[in-house]
């Protein structure tokens, strides 16, 4: 492990700057804004899982008493099918049919009509009044009647080898001569996955304030994993010119990649426009389960052929995942991600895009990987046995490197996955005892990680305190970083640091929360702008004292003479060239906006023990330990904070979270009771163990940590159920009716 | 319909407010009464986010109508701390960093005060079965069952000094 020494703050667990609101109470999420003159919207959404639009009528709700608008899709900017208009990694095709229905309503749940009113009651009311003539369809929801050749289509224009056809995309990664490598194989294990889709599960529902004024100038407060995406998606839905729309980031109440799209924004942005009068949305639960997320289901199949000494020679996987009503699942995290981990020679890696009349599904934590090393982690399990291997050994004899030529292309510079893989092994949990219906598997994961486009602005105070902006919701502690990083490079105590998340209008562009890239990003802008600043303090400082800004260098949070040829100077502390800015120069400030290069993957190995209980099927996770090379922790707690919370969400992932749909097409269980997340007694304290090698094309060495810990985490639950039981599972969730089925010899 | 008048004791203070008689005691709280510390993660009881108290019974507030309020004693997430002096969960679940998002915090923090009241000694089960009705999906939960544990052994610790002096 990587041991950095002398840092003041990097590295220490210090007090997030946004807490104490936190605890109190005050801080503010989107839901708990409000505004003078404001009204309610609401939606009305389809009860049937595919059906034409031939016609709504929205007169008898617009004369309700308290109605001040209703929109349908003739409000919403379209954007033909024929040609793609792609918003970062969206397009707004698909975007501006599921934010409301247009020719088709699509999956139960999907907008048809919005209203606002001047109570919730009442524009529930008004949702009533609504009439829509539906042409019911015949409708899929599981990917094998989706691609039936009789299925029914979603789009029409969607085509596949020619033909209208429910596979919207395919995708494929290829290394070497996968036949070929087979060939070399002795021993080779293949098998079929499915998955179910799960939902990211935030705890706060999707909410915004709009308000458009006669001139469209607009304010959104929102909920969302980026202010300038809300930003971007409501002006093309909404035709307003994004110059005059101002997104500001209300505290997001978690997201997980379920907040990276807009749901409500643009719908309240056009009642607004129509009413006059700001309008507030909200969404109840069953909203959120119903329309908004999940992640893909998936069925896959993987092989992998070795050698009889564990050498693995080739391997083959093929991943079917669910868009939902409109085309974008996350093949390339499946694809691009399952083999990372390994030195294969031979690979083909190919996904397909299976549009069903489900919910569109969108990003969740590591998107695509979890399914792809759910598959490929069991595979290895099985592959370890027949060769009689241990399977972290299997692991590291076939580990990447630095050098490596991944599996999806890059060759990997120096990475931390073998170091995760010995401290994994030399873990005590991995040499502890197992009792009866014990078992413990392992499984290792990927994530690309991202950078991209960053934006902050550091300003000193007059009193000598600091200021940063930056452009990104802190979704789970990335002001607490900021600051640490901040306070290190002025050498001034963290306490002096406010960070705050600027709105569109007060911030350069800075791109989503996401794809665990903020803190790598907006760490590199931080300390451009922080760098800068120090340039102009020494300069002030060497202007002072009349010798050259060479001759002063920065030291403790003040200027100090360089050496003592420089002269003999007392130090100036940041406060004392603060005051003396107004005639030594003016205000002392510095913005950088950059596009964020050298973000390196991440990787994790996990350590799970499971105990079942043979009578009633339950799984209970008894041990946990999660190893991660997190390149450099700035914070520790908040690193260990994502790796934990990753964990948890991975062990409901696998044990009981899916979702359920009646004989009707409809979501059987879309509320928190029904919808089965791990609750705290569900679980034991999550050991996370960080490997720091850190980032070398990065200031601080840091490396993206949210997604990985989502990865493994699937496949080491059925490995240790496997070790358990004796018996495997190929499907998710291994929730007890399917436990019992298995022990009794009917799975 | 006329709303309905309501006397209630709110943290402390005598308060009084309209509702219509179908309003949860949430929608009292978040609405006239502009306390929204207490969050609505799904109106059904399952999600914890609006946990306050009632005569130091824990309750879903989104479970509760707000005319139940009339004459008892409501103490939500706004009366924790004592004016600028954070309760001693607080300070724990920043020291430890037992939130993220923070959007369950403040049901969390209600829950485990009514926790350490009725039970100044509880073990980790203690802790992971009170707290399993309020859920948070950031956090995997380790570090708020951890600073629940040390804040009831600081208090057990600070209380025994003060009965010495």
């Amino acid at each position: 492990m990587n041991v950095i020494a002398n840092n003041k703050w990097i590295g220490q667990r210090t007090i997030r700057p946004d807490g104490v609101d936190k605890v109190t109470g005050r801080a503010g999420y989107a839901a708990d804004t409000t505004m003078p003159g404001m009204i309610w919207g609401k939606i009305l959404r389809s009860p049937h899982p595919h059906a034409r639009i031939r016609g709504i009528n929205t007169a008898k709700a617009e004369a309700l008493p308290g109605v001040k608008a209703v929109v349908t899709a003739r409000d919403i900017v379209d954007f033909p099918v024929d040609k793609s208009v792609m918003l970062g990694i969206q397009d707004m095709r698909w975007m501006c049919r599921n934010v409301m229905a247009r020719e088709k309503a699509l999956f139960p749940g999907h907008p048809v009509a919005a209203v606002a009113a001047t109570s919730e009651a009442i524009a529930a009311q008004a949702c009533e009044l609504i009439e829509v003539d539906y042409e019911v369809l015949p409708w899929s929801i599981e990917i094998d009647d989706a691609i039936l050749p009789d299925a029914p289509i979603l789009h029409e224009f969607i085509k596949f080898e020619g033909k209208p056809s429910n596979i919207a995309g395919r995708m494929e990664i290829k290394k070497g001569d996968v036949a070929e490598g087979f060939k070399q194989a002795e021993v080779v294990v293949e098998r079929s996955f499915t998955t179910r889709p799960v939902h990211q599960g935030y705890i706060e529902p999707h909410a915004c304030l709009v308000s458009v004024a006669a001139d469209n100038k607009t304010t959104i407060w929102s909920s969302s994993q980026g202010q300038f995406m809300v930003r971007a998606m409501t002006a093309h839905l909404s035709g307003i010119p994004q110059s005059d729309i101002r997104a500001i980031p209300a505290e997001i109440g978690g997201g997980f990649g379920g907040k990276t799209i807009v749901y409500l924004e643009p719908l309240a942005t056009l009642l607004a426009k129509k009413s006059g009068r700001p309008v507030k949305m909200v969404m109840t639960r069953e909203e959120v389960m119903r329309s908004t997320g999940p992640t893909s289901g998936s069925k896959s199949t993987v092989k992998i052929g070795a050698k009889k000494d564990g050498t693995i020679v080739a391997a083959q996987g093929t991943f079917y995942l669910q868009a939902g009503a409109l085309p974008g699942s996350p093949i390339r995290g499946a694809v691009g991600c399952s083999f990372s981990p390994y030195d294969i020679p031979n690979v083909l890696s190919v996904g397909f895009d299976v549009v069903s009349n489900r919910s569109k599904v969108a990003a969740y934590r590591a998107p695509g990987a979890p399914i792809g090393a759910y598959a490929v982690e069991c595979v290895l399990d099985e592959l370890a046995e027949a060769l009689k291997m241990d399977p972290l050994e299997l692991r590291l004899k076939n580990a990447a490197k630095q050098g490596t030529k991944a599996a999806h292309g890059p060759v990997f510079p120096r990475i931390g996955y073998v170091e995760t893989l010995q401290a994994a092994k030399a873990h005590p949990h991995y040499t502890a005892p197992l009792g009866k219906y014990q078992g413990r598997g392992v499984a290792s994961g990927f994530w690309f990680n991202a950078g991209g486009e960053s934006s902050a602005q550091v300003n000193i105070t007059e009193d000598g305190n600091v200021v940063v902006t930056t452009g990104h919701p802190d979704i789970g502690g990335s002001r607490a970083a900021i600051a640490n990083i901040c306070a290190e490079l002025l050498g001034i105590d963290y306490r002096r640091v406010s960070v705050l998340i600027g709105d569109t209008a007060t911030v350069g562009f800075s791109n989503l929360t996401g794809g665990s890239r903020v803190l790598f990003a907006s760490a590199m802008v931080v300390t451009q702008s922080t760098e800068k600043i120090i340039a102009t303090l020494r300069e002030r400082a060497a202007k002072i004292w009349e010798i050259d800004p060479e001759a002063v260098k920065w030291e403790n949070g003040a200027a100090h003479p360089a050496s003592p040829n420089a002269g003999q100077f007392e130090p100036l502390t940041l406060a004392q060239l603060a005051e003396k800015a107004p005639q030594m120069g003016g205000p002392i400030g510095a913005g950088v906006q950059l596009n964020t290069e050298g973000a390196e993957g991440g990787f994790g190995t996990h350590i799970c023990d499971v105990e079942v209980d043979v009578e009633l099927g339950i799984v209970r996770v008894i041990r946990y330990t999660a190893v991660q090379d997190v390149g450099r922790a700035i914070h520790p707690s908040y690193v260990e904070g994502q790796m934990q919370g990753g964990v948890a969400q991975g062990i409901g992932w696998a044990l009981n979270e899916e979702y359920i749909y009646n004989k009707d097409g409809k979501v059987d269980n879309p509320g928190f009771l029904d919808y089965r997340m791990p609750v705290c007694s569900d679980l034991p304290m999550l050991d996370a163990v960080m490997v720091e090698v850190p980032n070398p094309k990065h200031p601080q060495g840091v490396k993206g940590v949210g997604e990985v810990p989502l990865v493994p985490v699937m496949a080491a639950v059925a490995n240790a159920i496997h070790n358990a039981l004796g018996k495997r599972f190929y499907s998710l969730p291994m929730s007890p009716p399917k436990v019992l089925e298995v022990l009794e010899g009917k799975g | 319909m006329a709303k309905l008048h309501v006397s209630t004791t709110i943290n402390g203070e005598p308060m009084e407010f309209l509702c219509e008689p179908g309003d949860t005691m949430l929608d009292a709280l978040r609405g006239p009464l502009a306390l929204t510390g207490s969050k609505e993660g799904c109106a059904s009881g399952d999600c914890g986010a609006c946990s306050i108290t009632l005569d130091d019974r824990l309750v879903c507030s989104c479970l509760m109508l707000a005319v139940e309020s009339e004459g008892h004693e409501i103490r939500t997430i706004e009366g924790l701390a004592h004016g600028d002096k954070l309760h001693p969960l607080q300070q724990k679940f920043l020291e430890e960093a037992a939130l993220q998002c923070g959007i369950c915090t403040p049901g969390m923090l209600v829950a485990s005060d009514a926790l350490l009241r009725q039970n100044p000694r509880p073990s980790e089960e203690d802790v992971r079965f009170w707290l399993a009705g309020n859920l948070c999906r950031c956090t995997g939960y380790d570090k708020i069952v951890r600073a629940v544990l040390e804040t009831a052994a600081e208090m057990r610790e600070q209380g025994t000094r003060e009965s010495r002096q």
